[in-house]
């Protein structure tokens, strides 16, 4: 009797602990996940205890994603205004205190531990792009598009000032994909286009030798073997000398000998695709299609404007940190700093993309029930 | 309104989908294009990547291998490698240098010139390397090192073989040393195409065998395949080629006879060379002063090598194949040879000897005082008669005699199995016109040729030299290459590689000449010049004192050895052969500023060859004693009264 007693409650608790918990995502989510532990793993041969801590991590996000997940659309809309202030406050504090690594100022102490505020903002910007073309929703003029770029362009700025270019490429994204969403004309798109490859001469033109130097470098790795060129070299290496099916799980020689730069976080992909191969780049893209489509799938069925906007931004910024990251790690972008979203180490980023699956459970949960 | 409202919510969310379709397939476009850039590299460049890879993992790392040893033809050991405790820091794994050095100078003594040649070293740091701070750990250092070895992560203590010679100054020049491979030994090992067998080599041969036999000694490089990482350090080995150590080089040359003619020597200036007649082994290759070639194993210090290189003594040079010295009366036996050979003069030619010889109006005057009256061949080498000579000279003519003295090797290198021999001076015409700039200079004087005549003048050889001609001669006109080196033994496949006696030339004598001119350098030993320094002989032997200027004295002066500085004293010279019948041993022996050649060579060459032909070690006192009666030779200069 005890026993189906518990048993009734452990049911119960699974039943609740399932509320509003969308199968496909999680699942998606949790193979990447665990994908991304055994590269880890194997990228981590001389610091285990970083396959612990990412474990940790793990857990953290998956109960951030859960909490998100119970959230209504409609209280995250009214959270997004002060989050976006409160991280355009951080953002702004970092650039007047922050404490420097590498060069770079990004990160703010919060009690014991460091915080970078720009990472909020890979979520907070798309909540507040949505909630203001929510808010004017009835009418989208020009105007309110103009508006909608200008509070993009705020945070990109601070966040490209510290340098961070990663981040900011990726927060931009994140807001013009609302801005595409929202139903930006395909003309104005296509003149902002024209008007940007316009101004690159010139701007080229302005450029000091050593800035252009470096964007050549960004473009051909080889003309800077041992700077700035030296990732990509050898995380192409990595990416070409895995073959169809890979070195095997624990056996590339490039990360292994230490010949892969970042190789727990931003070029991971590197460990991966060395040891698991075009196989295992194919499992990789599937993943994160499907990932992606689920994405998507979920802001078409969306209540409100808000939570398609949001939604589908979350789901673009998943293909767009893959993208990037594979791109980088393969050779075909330039080096900017972009985690491979589930794989590469780190709690913040992790914690991040388990809100955005969060948010997309949350819209999915108050989806339109009836098919219009 | 509402329907409107409816209408165009519809229309939004239609055309809400459509911007979601146009966003699924801009992903699947990027995802293509990602999976197109897979193929490309992980497909079709594949093979390119992965030798890249490969490249990237492995690092060939050498194996020096062990030098072989040089023994002396009874095999004693006279140079062979020990190993010895080193400590060694590994740049990579150290934070602060200087800081563990001074750290390490508290467990460790680290002199100056340790941390001079870490330095060195450092700057010319190879990848996968430690390098020596200090060599020759005793155990107490290497026991408190141990006990600080916590406190320096980077540091080991490393055995390392050293090379080592265990008799010191015994046969210095003949042996020679090793020494840091430099930019100009690279150089010659690019052109002989062996570089790559002395990757991982340090040191390299510079003098003596250890130079001329250096290919021999060093054996073949090993390899050893590395993984490593990116940073250069050595994960773990996959394959190793172990590498071939050198081979053993045996010496033709008798240890014990080296060391009873070195001995000999004492503290004077000079070389010894013996040879075999019949093969052209060398048994003693003497220059003294030596020095001890275990200075250089690890890096001279500076304060040994200056006291080496600039000492007046000149240790370094090999005075054997690479002074230069007037024969003497040492050359009077081949003067008469040439007489005979030439039909100049027969047995029975003699002359009265006034104490010197006129040619055109001026007077070469002897040694002796006076002259020794009536004067025959025979009695020319046995008492060295120099008027006798300038005649013999001035009637054999300057061309005559160059052509004869080249056959037996004066003035041209031996060939022997050293490097930097010297060729000397042979006197001829032809010489003096390449010699000269000046047109006065260039041109041969008949009188010039007088002084040829008892080994003065331009004459200049090596006691190398000398000594192939004395054994030439003993061994009745057959010429061997002077060599060093007995057999070459391969440790790893027990090959001997004997070194054969190499006939160079006969020199086509009449028996009866030679047999002449035999007999009477034996006379020399018995009752001539060489008479006292052989007194008591066990076995038969032929020799020819000499005495070679060193200092010029004016027209007239008279030579007075007291008055005179040590260094301008006249070069004691010594030609033997023993015994007579059938020689086992020719030798030549200079003494540098030793006064008269009876009186500092001849107990010398007495001791090697009462060794070599007795087993008998010298007794007593070999310096000479008081200034005998015998004749100073040669030691007036030409010159008109």
């Amino acid at each position: 009797m005890a026993l189906d007693a518990s048993a009734l409650a452990l049911r119960r608790l699974l039943a609740r602990l399932g509320e509003g918990i969308d199968g496909p995502l999680l699942a998606i989510c949790l193979i990447l996940s665990a994908l991304g532990l055994a590269t880890l793993y194997s990228a981590s041969y001389d610091q285990p205890q970083r396959v612990a801590a990412q474990l940790v991590n793990l857990l953290i996000a998956l109960a951030a994603m859960w909490v998100t997940a119970q959230v209504p659309p409609q209280t995250l809309m009214r959270l997004a205004p002060p989050a976006y202030l409160l991280g355009l406050a951080l953002l702004v504090a970092v650039a007047l205190g922050g404490d420097v690594v590498n060069g770079a100022r990004r990160w703010l102490h919060v009690g014991v531990t460091r915080f970078q505020p720009a990472e909020m903002m890979k979520l907070a910007l798309p909540m507040m792009l949505a909630w203001y073309f929510q808010r004017y929703e009835a009418a989208l003029r020009l105007r309110e598009f103009a508006i909608a770029a200008l509070l993009l362009a705020l945070p990109v700025a601070l966040i490209a000032r510290q340098p961070d270019l990663g981040t900011a490429v990726l927060v931009a994204a994140a807001g013009f994909f609302v801005i595409f969403f929202a139903g930006l004309r395909w003309k104005v798109m296509a003149a902002l286009l024209a008007l940007g490859l316009a101004s690159l001469p010139p701007l080229w033109g302005m450029l000091h030798d050593y800035q252009r130097k470096r964007i050549l470098t960004l473009i051909d790795p080889s003309q800077d073997p041992l700077g700035a060129g030296y990732h990509t070299i050898q995380s192409t290496i990595a990416v070409g000398s895995g073959g169809i099916a890979g070195k095997g799980w624990l056996h590339g020689t490039q990360a292994h000998l230490e010949f892969i730069p970042e190789r727990h976080t931003d070029f991971i992909f590197a460990v991966y695709s060395e040891e698991f191969g075009l196989l295992g780049n194919v499992l990789l893209l599937a993943l994160y299609t499907l990932l992606v489509a689920r994405g998507l799938m979920i802001a078409a069925g969306a209540a409100t404007f808000f939570s398609r906007l949001l939604a589908g931004s979350v789901a673009l910024m998943f293909f767009t940190y893959a993208f990037v990251n594979m791109g980088m790690v393969s050779g075909i972008l330039p080096v900017v700093g972009v985690p491979l979203p589930f794989i590469s180490y780190g709690g913040t980023s992790l914690l991040t993309l388990f809100v955005g699956v969060g948010i997309l459970m949350s819209v999915q949960r108050h989806r339109r029930l009836v098919q219009t | 309104m509402k329907l409107a409202e409816l209408k165009n919510h519809q229309r939004e969310l239609h055309y809400f989908h459509l911007r979601i379709a146009v966003a699924g397939f801009v992903v699947l476009a990027g995802f293509a294009l990602l999976l197109a850039r897979f193929v490309y590299l992980q497909v079709l460049q594949h093979d390119i990547y992965a030798a890249k890879a490969e490249d990237n993992r492995i690092s060939i790392v050498p194996i020096a291998p062990n030098r072989g040893q040089i023994l002396d033809r009874n095999g004693v050991v006279l140079a062979r490698n020990y190993s010895a405790y080193t400590l060694e820091i590994f740049p990579d794994k150290v934070p602060d240098l200087d800081d563990t050095v001074r750290a390490l100078g508290e467990v460790v003594e680290i002199q100056p010139r340790d941390r001079t040649r870490f330095k060195k070293l450092l700057a010319e740091m190879r990848n996968v390397e430690s390098i020596p701070i200090r060599t020759r750990l005793t155990d107490e250092e290497v026991a408190r090192f141990a006990a600080n070895r916590y406190r320096f992560p980077g540091v080991e203590i490393k055995a390392r073989l050293f090379r080592q010679y265990p008799f010191g100054e015994l046969a210095s020049h003949v042996i020679g040393y090793i020494g840091r491979i430099n930019e100009r030994d690279e150089q010659r090992l690019e052109a002989l195409g062996v570089e790559a067998n002395y990757r991982g080599t340090d040191f390299i041969g510079k003098a003596g065998v250890e130079a001329s036999y250096q290919q021999e000694l060093h054996g073949t490089t090993g390899f050893e395949q590395v993984e490593i990482d990116a940073a250069g350090r050595g994960i773990r080995t996959l394959s190793r080629t172990p590498a071939q150590p050198g081979d053993n080089v045996t010496l033709t040359l008798d240890a014990r006879l080296q060391e009873v003619a070195e001995a000999a020597f004492g503290e004077r200036r000079g070389a010894l060379v013996a040879i075999e007649p019949s093969t052209g082994a060398v048994l003693a290759l003497v220059s003294r002063p030596g020095f001890d070639p275990n200075l250089f194993v690890d890096g001279i210090d500076p304060a040994s090598w200056d006291r080496l290189n600039n000492s007046p003594d000149r240790p370094l040079t090999d005075r054997a194949i690479a002074g230069l010295y007037p024969p003497g009366s040492t050359f009077k036996p081949y003067m008469a040879l040439a007489a005979l050979e030439l039909g100049k003069r027969t047995f029975k030619s003699a002359i009265h000897d006034p104490g010197y010889f006129e040619f055109g109006g001026r007077r070469f005057h002897d040694s002796k005082k006076g002259g020794n009256g009536y004067v025959d061949l025979f009695k020319s080498i046995v008492v060295s008669s120099d008027t006798y000579y300038y005649q013999v000279a001035n009637d054999l003519g300057i061309d005559a005699i160059a052509a004869f003295m080249v056959r037996f090797g004066f003035g041209s290198k031996s060939g022997i199995d050293l490097e930097g021999e010297a060729a000397g001076v042979l006197p001829s015409p032809e010489w003096k016109a390449k010699r000269f700039r000046r047109p006065e200079q260039r041109k041969w004087y008949a009188g010039e040729t007088i002084s040829i005549g008892i080994g003065q003048g331009y004459n200049a050889y090596t006691p190398l030299q000398l000594a192939v001609a004395v054994a030439t001669l003993a061994a009745n006109g057959d010429m061997y290459r002077p060599h060093l080196v007995s057999h070459i033994d391969n440790l790893r496949t027990d090959e001997r590689r004997r070194i054969e006696p190499e006939l160079l030339r006969h020199v086509a004598l009449k028996p009866a000449n030679l047999e002449f001119v035999k007999r009477a350098m034996a006379a020399v030993n018995t009752e001539g010049t060489g008479a006292r320094a052989f007194a008591g002989a066990q076995y038969t032997s032929g020799g020819k004192t000499g005495t070679a200027q060193v200092f010029g004295l004016k027209q007239g002066e008279k030579y007075n050895e007291k008055s005179v500085a040590e260094r301008l004293r006249d070069h004691s010279l010594f030609i033997a052969f023993a015994p007579v019948e059938s020689p086992r041993i020719a030798l030549a022996v200079v003494v540098e500023n030793g006064g008269f050649g009876a009186r500092a060579a001849a107990p010398i060459a007495r001791a090697v060859l009462d060794f070599y032909l007795l087993g008998k070690l010298p007794e007593g006192d070999l310096a000479p004693d008081a200034p005998g009666d015998d004749a100073p030779e040669g030691a007036s200069q030409p010159g008109n009264d």
